[in-house]
């Protein structure tokens, strides 16, 4: 039986500006996918905790708030440290070219979606990346 | 399995897998549930239902609060709808239990209801096999928005509370069959609400209207609650505690429990035969028989008995 992708979109931090991560949730949800939505201002931890405790194969980052490089590298940290490697992580928001590369060649951030993406090209990348295609035992 | 024999030791990551594994509902997950079903039957399940926006999710949260205040360790398991077009969800009940986080005594799981109708995913039931095997004391079944009518929570729950909020219907809608039925605690939320005592009188009249004992001896006690600020929430957890020792004192857990076993067993004897007699009839046979109803030659019933009939003689 094939299982639908599950995807945690939060948004890390103090910022309060959601409506891109509703409209990005929103997509992945006509996509077929099952996405929990956890609301704004989470810490790290609880961004963690939460997609391990849903199981999901993606985590998409909203951050427009300029703290990128202290919070998604803490994430990824984390998730590491609670057997969370193979979590597909992606992130999206106002983030410079420069940090962008940082954040996918010495963080281990999939993709960095910036204004203008548009939401095919982030389902699609989800679907082709997600790195458990199917359950196994 | 090893992922069963990690999560019964604890293991959280594993916990969360084997619940993706039996929610496919495939030959792995009836394995997986072989080995687990010896370890279940011992949590207290606690199931929340109620319209959309009536703050089930808040209630939750904060009796999950209130048991953990008290050492006992707390499951929650969310259902949200499924959407019939995309086959996607969003799970948003999560935002309102922020404050059970870190906490290694809680585990919150979403589900999406997957086409399931009545208030509940297809594997609903097993989840919460593994949450009880795993060995949370008590699981907290939160119904997707319920209207009227979706009653399947009785099924999985020892112990079922209806929220309600004040301005819903009139004293019409009070005494109609379905999910008002059900309660075994009524929640009347949003109290701080005008019309709260209007619809707990309501409530009232509605339960007294009914002619002799209440069922199983228990008359449904209803409470007055503002889950946002936790206003009356011991007392909410109160009653929900004196209903199971209301079943334990009066053995009628056992036979809930062989009622609950009965139903469940016979649904997965249907749905495994259906499956194997549709599987027994080609595609091309289905297609012709499909024309023949749509051009009026044969009626579904005659259809149905045909191909019953021809699979079963096959079969001898």
């Amino acid at each position: 039986m094939e299982r639908p992708i599950r995807v945690l979109v939060a948004k890390p931090g103090l910022d309060g500006h959601d409506r891109g991560a509703k409209v990005i949730a929103r997509a992945l949800r006509d996509a077929g996918m099952e996405v929990i939505y956890t609301g704004l201002q989470q810490t790290p931890q609880m961004i963690v905790e939460a997609a391990l405790q849903e199981d999901v194969d993606c985590i998409g980052l909203s951050i427009l708030s300029g703290a990128h490089m202290t919070l998604l590298p803490k994430i990824m940290q984390l998730l590491k440290a609670n057997e969370g490697d193979d979590v597909l992580v992606v992130a999206g928001g106002i983030i410079s070219d420069e940090d962008a590369r940082s954040l996918r060649q010495e963080h281990g951030i999939a993709e960095i979606f910036g204004p203008g993406a548009s939401t095919h090209t982030i389902t699609d990348f989800i679907r082709a990346n997600i790195k458990r295609p199917a359950v196994e035992g | 399995m090893e992922l069963v024999e990690k999560a019964l030791a604890g293991n959280r990551r594993a916990l969360s897998r084997l619940i993706t594994v039996v929610e496919a509902g495939d030959a792995t997950a009836r394995q997986a549930l072989a080995a687990l079903y010896p370890h279940t039957g011992r949590a207290h399940i606690v199931g929340v239902t109620g319209a959309p926006g009536t703050g089930k999710s808040t209630l939750v949260n904060q009796l999950a609060l209130h048991w953990r205040a008290q050492g006992r360790t707390v499951a929650v398991l969310a259902v949200d709808p499924t959407s019939p077009f995309s086959g996607g969800a969003i799970l948003g009940d999560r935002i309102r239990m922020q404050a059970l986080g870190g906490d290694p005594g809680c585990y919150i799981r979403s589900m999406a209801s997957r086409g399931s109708l009545g208030g509940l995913a297809r594997s609903t039931g097993d989840a919460v096999k593994v949450l009880d095997a795993a060995g949370f004391e008590i699981v907290i079944v939160e119904t997707v928005g319920a209207g009227q009518a979706e009653v399947e929570i009785t099924r999985e729950a020892h112990t079922v509370i209806v929220v309600e909020i004040p301005g819903m219907g009139d004293d019409i809608q009070a005494i109609k069959a379905g999910i008002l039925e059900i309660a075994d605690v009524f929640v009347v939320n949003k109290a701080d609400r005008e019309g709260a005592e209007r619809t707990l009188r309501q409530l009232q009249m509605m339960l007294h209207l009914g002619a002799g004992e209440p069922r199983d001896g228990w008359d449904p006690p209803i409470v007055q609650t503002v889950a946002n600020t936790g206003k009356n929430i011991p007392e909410v957890a109160a009653a929900v505690e004196r209903h199971l020792a209301h079943l334990k004192a009066n053995d009628l857990l056992a036979p809930r429990e062989r009622q609950r076993i009965e139903r469940e067993w016979t649904m997965i004897v249907r749905e495994s035969l259906l499956n194997e007699l549709f599987a027994r009839i080609p595609a091309s046979e289905r297609d012709t028989l499909i024309a023949r109803m749509q051009a009026r030659q044969v009626d579904p019933y005659a259809a149905a008995s045909q191909v019953v009939a021809a699979v079963f003689e096959d079969s001898i």
